[in-house]
């Protein structure tokens, strides 16, 4: 190595070693604030009641019909999603596979509509709603949060399908499958942990957005009562404790993001198992 | 034993935008023999052999015209069912592609395709078909695991043998070597020797020797024309081309 190759190789580390750390500690600083503040004010009655004193605004009860609330809206937004997206994906990537023009349009398309803000889909939720005479409800949030992450949940699958490799692929073909056994057979079980990641991501943001569910979900101090009732859900939540002058109420809201972070570690842990898992068992790379 | 090829190409020409990659191919695949493509990289060998179960399909870019008879069925017009005609031919491709499921699903997954549901006998095909493969002793008792856990050169007579569960009547295999240690490579070329008097066998391969070593009749191919063809006596032994001559004495490749 020259003398200027050394010290490009040098500088190239430490700005790659800063850029990571710098980042690294951005993110402690916000988890330490969340996890500090938060467990001041979490309690055995936050988890476990419903709020007292008007929406969130009293110093009592709890946050369990946001708890409930979120967890039913991102869990039925995902399994709705990931029924749409997943086919999608296959689709883009077996059926279309002469059509190279088509996928870059589609890809192009879901590319753009997943740089819309969640508030555009709220309100885009919100005048379908109205349009077919519907009252904010679970449904309606759910529905909504659903075309909020289909665009996630549809490129993070596709990026993954499509790096199957073409030889795999001819490998299967020259057996004379055809192209749902191609599909389900074959590119699914080649991408199964791409997959969860791509459905863990749309969790992810499923579950932390609060546009979307503003006009369409609603809120209540009630815990979940049917899909046609509206529903409390935790970002909201925060939302409103935090807008509220009284410090208490404010403390409240870092308990609320504290447990939609634990809630989001719980599921990704878990879902990261259950992929360790069926690679170990069925799957290889 | 009739005469007549089982495959004759005519006239096939292969292009990709503006690049010709095949120039009009005419070549004659006698049954029960094995025939060696023979070329340096680069000369549309692959893209034949890709032509023969028209895997080029998956290739929109491809534009494929002439003819390819299989028996008396033109499989470039054949409208009829593509998957069941792909499984008249194993392929075995350059690098060893195993399935993402277990060794045995692996098999039991080619013997679905070809209808059979039965357990016992999926159990008893399975076991014949690694043996065939030359593989059974070896992985008898890791049936069950996933099949990227074999080495490279047992991928490869996985592949062979999910390859010849679908029962097919024609090998294609694309340098089914180059990714391989010697031994196994052996194995591979043993393996190809005794199937050839139930298959018909088309070798592509750029390895001189191993063409040497196994092959009945051979096609020298160069720049995406068909520069030679014959038995393997005639070629090797008495080249007539300047091209064929050159390569076989080493001065290209």
């Amino acid at each position: 190595m020259t003398r200027s190759q050394k010290i490009e190789e040098k500088f190239f580390k430490l700005l790659m070693i800063l850029a990571t750390y710098f980042i690294l500690a951005i993110l402690a600083v916000i988890i330490y604030s969340i996890f500090e503040k938060g467990f001041k004010s979490i309690s055995w009655e936050m988890l476990t009641q419903v709020p007292h004193g008007g929406y969130y605004y009293g110093k009592s009860g709890g946050i369990l019909n946001a708890i409930l609330g979120s967890l039913a809206l991102a869990f039925g937004a995902t399994l709705l999603a990931f029924v749409i997206g997943m086919p999608v994906a296959l689709y883009l990537n077996v059926f279309l596979i002469r059509h190279k023009k088509v996928i870059s349009v589609i890809r192009f398309l879901l590319d753009l509509v997943w740089g819309i803000p969640s508030i555009v889909y709220g309100a885009f939720g919100f005048s379908l709603m109205i349009f077919f005479g519907l009252q904010t409800s679970l449904l309606a949030g759910i529905l909504t949060v659903t075309l909020f992450i289909l665009p996630i949940m549809i490129r993070s699958m596709d990026e993954i399908l499509c790096t199957v490799p073409i030889g795999l692929q001819e490998a299967a073909y020259s057996l004379g499958s055809n192209k749902s056994e191609i599909a389900f057979k074959i590119f699914t079980r080649q991408s199964i942990s791409g997959i969860i990641t791509a459905v863990l991501l749309s969790f992810g943001r499923g579950i932390g957005d609060a546009a979307a569910v503003l006009f369409t979900a609603g809120y209540t101090d009630h815990l979940p009562n049917g899909l046609l009732e509206p529903v409390a859900t935790l970002p909201l939540s925060i939302f409103f404790q935090l807008s509220s002058p009284v410090p208490e109420v404010q403390n409240r809201a870092y308990a609320s993001a504290l447990v939609l972070t634990l809630i989001i570690l719980i599921v990704s842990l878990f879902s990261r198992g259950l992929g360790k898992r069926y690679h170990k068992t069925k799957i290889n790379f | 034993m009739d005469n007549s090829p089982k495959i004759s190409i005519r006239n096939l020409n292969v292009s990709a935008g503006k690049t010709q990659i095949l120039r009009n191919i005419n070549i004659d695949i006698p049954k029960n023999k094995i025939t060696v493509i023979l070329g340096p990289s680069g000369c549309g060998k692959t893209t034949l052999l890709k032509c023969l179960n028209r895997l080029t399909d998956l290739y929109p870019e491809l534009k494929v015209n002439g003819q390819i008879m299989i028996d008396d069925n033109n499989i470039l017009a054949a409208k009829e069912d593509i998957y069941k005609l792909r499984q008249q031919m194993g392929l075995l491709s350059q690098r060893p592609y195993p399935l993402p499921m277990t060794i045995y699903n692996n098999i039991a997954y080619a013997l679905k395709l070809r209808g059979i549901r039965n357990r016992r006998e999926t159990h008893k095909l399975v076991m014949h078909y690694l043996q065939q493969a030359n593989l059974w002793d070896e992985i008898r008792t890791r049936l069950r695991e996933p099949a990227s856990r074999l080495s490279i050169g047992q991928q490869q007579r996985l592949c062979l043998a999910r390859g010849l569960a679908v029962n097919p009547e024609i090998i294609l295999a694309d340098e089914p070597t180059s990714a391989l240690d010697p031994i196994s490579s052996q194995f591979i070329e043993e393996t190809f020797v005794r199937l050839k008097s139930e298959y018909t066998i088309v070798l592509v391969t750029h390895i001189l020797r191993q063409a040497k070593r196994i092959a009945d009749n051979v096609v020298f191919m160069y720049l995406g024309d068909v520069i030679e063809q014959g038995s393997v006596e005639e070629v090797f032994g008495n080249p007539k081309m300047e091209k064929t001559k050159l390569y076989l004495g080493g001065t290209f490749n």
